[in-house]
């Protein structure tokens, strides 16, 4: 099974886009035939600053093989200051994923205006790329190999005592 | 709430003819998420939007007792509300309802079948995970202030101030320059019929100053924007001008007066070609028709040393040289933008010569040139004294560039063929106009560039290379002496001309982003203002109650303006006349035995919405304030906030949806 999976292989990345600047901007796209990697799997939400760190750690632990959050450029943010919420949990985020042996080029934070219909497919392509070459990421069954680990040491750990 | 296994899924795949079925096989989706748990009924159908479509819903409503329904088409921002409208007809709360984007965001931009169809049963499955958690919601209401703020006095806002008033609303017209009129009353006559721009806006204007429901505001400018659509708060800078509006007769004594006997300072209105004095009225019809003092250029304030000559000579004693800016706060229901553009600066193409070369000039200057109210009295007289015997316009100055700007600026091909027919008019020179494309569009353009092809103007299709002095042979010294390729002809001409007119381009206003951010509406990466929907919501913006305008959503001509100004003005009456706003039910909430009193959430809400109680110590959160971005609900360490339709059971049910196939 793992073969033919790893055959047709395909990224499969979650995207947390706002609803006023970048949700916009892939409308945008749409509405100008743009094309571009059929890979994303978007989430609206109303702001950047509304993604939960749990949001994306869970998006990986159930199977994704990157995360994308589009939000509105500094600045612009149509509740004032969402996305430089959004920017310092990036960071924090980021450390985290690194811990896990999560690569960078997994998640990415970006600002696409609603007028930049060309940048969310100049993001989504460059992105599917980047993970395509990294292979899949496989959270799910590293869970399970993890958990098998752990039961086998706590086996262990009973049998010497 | 229902028990989750009373859950009744109605589920439809929308067509939109072969929009979206010509890329996705809408039936494999259909087939697909009719097997998952809570999905009763699962159809396809050739357009959802119609009222057959929306029946259909209606009718499985009743005969499934369906209590959530899920429609995937095209983008939520343009049919949410129509299928949000036809559950609720059906009987049912609109919030059960979600929309999944397979149009705008899967149809529209793949190519692979297989792979859209495999996108779009990801994001219905998700959709269907997540709607199994809505909840029913109500919309609030609040009132709407119907008072409107106009921003500009170009004629889009004039016509959108006229229109407003006619209807007995209150308007604030606030205009950054001493007078209203904009571009407009800079030209000289307008295209296609060549009625004189003065002698239709001008009684515009004084109908602005004399209509009682328009409060005006000129050497004003916005400096800060609060509240929300109905309810904004609206703080505007008033700059001194040093007369006194509500005395100053416009008599002109004091300009008579003035220490300096002779207009000495470039004079703006007519782009530093005629003079001023520091005390000075911007043009005759000026609006409102009150004179000010130019800081930067009276001896007064230059040196304090001045006899005040203008004091003196004003018998209503308007000037008051001790006149401070004044800081106005308003409160308006909605606000209209139209501020405008810049032309394009002919400095940036230096190989057309402008700024090198005297008679070199800009179409706005030689409109002024060619007006009778212009530095020249309408005589075409050239920088060296000389009268031109031919003369050389370049269109597309500015525009349809690589290297300056992408886009046509739509009104340059007419304006130019004005211009020629103007100066061939004022000096019966020969005129060669360089055009890449003709670009005549309108109600009795195409017309009117016959009739100049038959006064004789010259047409040369091909792009100027550049504009120089260096001659060849007698006939081009002392000339300028025009370099391009003619491509109709198909070769290499030089034709030396007297003066050079570069038609330059329509540019985004350069305080465009300033206004972006201060209104907290989208802008291109240009800078011109973002429209809701280019075709669907043209002088909407993303931000409730506010409307743009005119050139500051991009290049257009007068009709256009004017027409787009109505329409702004008729969208804030639409709003004006409901007399309250419904809210989207996305406000944030807390679970009070689950806060645990951290107050992170306090100082992250944009809007103060969220207040600590210190005897209870929990946070609360007003949901009048609350605007629903979701900050608070993603920093919560408790998970105590939550925000309607987007909770987190909501979004993680999206996330395993778009992930997992079960």
């Amino acid at each position: 099974m793992t073969d033919k999976k790893e055959k047709n292989w395909e990224p499969k990345i979650v995207a947390f886009f706002c609803n006023w600047c970048t949700y916009t901007a892939a409308d945008l796209a749409g509405v100008s035939r743009l094309k571009y990697a059929p890979n994303v799997r978007v989430i609206r939400v109303m702001c950047s600053g509304r993604v939960d760190p749990q949001f994306i750690l869970e998006a990986f632990a159930k199977g994704a093989d990157g995360v994308l959050i589009g939000g509105c450029h500094p600045g612009d943010c149509h509740y004032s200051e969402g996305n430089y919420k959004t920017l310092r949990r990036v960071s924090l985020i980021k450390k985290l994923l690194a811990q896990v042996g999560i690569e960078e080029e997994r998640f990415r934070l970006e600002w696409i205006s609603g007028a930049e219909g060309e940048k969310v497919k100049i993001v989504i392509n460059d992105m599917t790329e980047k993970i395509r070459k990294l292979g899949p990421l496989n959270m799910p069954e590293k869970f399970l190999d993890w958990d098998k680990e752990i039961s086998e040491l706590e086996k262990e750990i009973e049998r010497v005592h | 709430m229902n028990n989750k296994d009373d859950i009744r899924i109605g589920f439809y795949i929308c067509h939109c003819g072969t929009n979206i079925a010509g890329i996705v096989d809408v039936v494999d989706v259909k087939n697909h998420i009719s097997k998952l748990k809570n999905v009763v009924v699962s159809r396809d159908y050739k357009y959802m939007c119609s009222d057959p479509g929306q029946e259909l819903i209606q009718k499985d409503i009743k005969e499934f007792n369906l209590n959530r329904v899920v429609v995937a088409s095209c983008s939520p921002t343009l049919h949410e509300k129509t299928f949000r409208n036809a559950v609720e007809k059906g009987g049912l709360n609109p919030f059960y309802f979600h929309m999944v984007n397979i149009r705008e965001q899967v149809s529209w931009v793949h190519t692979d079948r297989e792979k859209a169809t495999s996108k779009a049963k990801d994001l219905c499955r998700a959709a269907i995970y997540r709607v199994r958690y809505h909840k029913m919601l109500e919309r609030k209401r609040v009132p709407y202030n119907k008072d409107v703020l106009v921003v500009g006095g170009g004629i889009a806002g004039i016509q959108a101030s006229l229109t407003l008033a006619a209807a007995g609303k209150k308007v604030y017209l606030v205009e950054e320059k001493p007078t209203i009129g904009g571009h407009m009353a800079m030209f000289d006559k307008t295209f296609p019929t060549l009625d004189c721009a003065a002698c239709i806006l001008t009684p515009k204007m004084s109908a602005v100053k004399g209509n009682k429901n328009i409060i005006l505001w000129t050497y004003s400018e916005v400096k800060k924007v609060e509240g929300f659509a109905g309810n904004f708060k609206v703080t505007i800078r008033r700059k001194p001008r040093y007369v006194r509006e509500e005395l100053c007769v416009g008599c002109n004594q004091c300009i008579e007066a003035c220490v300096f006997k002779e207009p000495k300072f470039p004079d703006e209105f007519n782009l530093g070609l005629g003079k001023r004095k520091p005390i000075y009225l911007p043009f005759p019809q000026s609006t409102p028709n009150v004179v000010l003092i130019d800081e930067q250029t009276c001896l007064h304030f230059k040196t304090g040393k001045c006899k005040q000559s203008c004091a003196a000579a004003c018998d209503r004693k308007a000037i008051d040289f001790n006149q401070k800016e004044e800081l106005k706060e308003i409160e308006v229901g909605s606000i209209i933008l139209a501020t405008g553009f810049n032309i394009f600066d002919a400095h940036k193409e230096p190989y057309y010569g402008y700024g090198i070369y005297p008679n070199v000039y800009t179409s706005l200057e030689v409109e002024r040139l060619v007006n009778a109210s212009g530095p020249t009295g309408g005589e075409v007289i050239l920088r060296d004294g000389k009268k031109p015997k031919s003369i050389g316009i370049i269109h597309c100055v500015g525009s349809r560039s690589e290297k300056t700007n992408k886009w046509c600026s739509r009104v340059c091909c007419m304006y130019s063929l004005k211009l020629a027919h103007l100066l061939k008019e004022h000096t019966g020179a020969e005129i060669y106009n360089f055009y890449i494309d003709m670009r005549t569009p309108g109600k009795m353009y195409e017309e009117f560039y016959d009739r100049l092809l038959e006064e004789g103007v010259h047409f040369i299709r091909g792009k100027v290379a550049e504009v120089t002095d260096c001659a060849l042979n007698k006939d081009e010294e002392g000339k300028l002496i025009l370099r391009a390729e003619d491509t109709l002809a198909g070769f290499l001409r030089r034709i030396p001309v007297d003066m050079v007119v570069l038609s330059v381009g329509i540019e985004p206003d350069k305080k465009s982003k300033e206004m972006v951010r201060i209104f907290n509406i989208g802008c291109s990466t240009e800078g011109f203002f973002q429209e809701r929907h280019p075709k669907l919501a043209p002088v909407h913006t993303f931000t409730d109650g506010i409307f743009i305008a005119g050139c500051c959503q991009g290049p257009k001509d007068i009709p256009d303006t004017v027409a787009q100004a109505g329409a702004a003005a008729s969208e804030a009456l639409a709003l004006i006349d409901t007399g309250y706003l419904e809210l989207e039910p996305n406000t944030a909430y807390i679970i009070e035995d689950e806060c645990s009193g951290c107050k992170t959430c306090v100082n992250l809400c944009p809007y103060s919405a969220i207040s600590y109680d210190e005897d209870k110590k929990k946070a609360y959160i007003n949901e009048g304030l609350c605007k629903g971005c979701g900050t608070c609900v993603a920093a919560c360490p408790s998970g105590a906030i939550k925000q309607n339709l987007f909770e987190d059971e909501q979004i993680f049910s999206e996330i395993e949806g778009v992930l997992i196939n079960d």
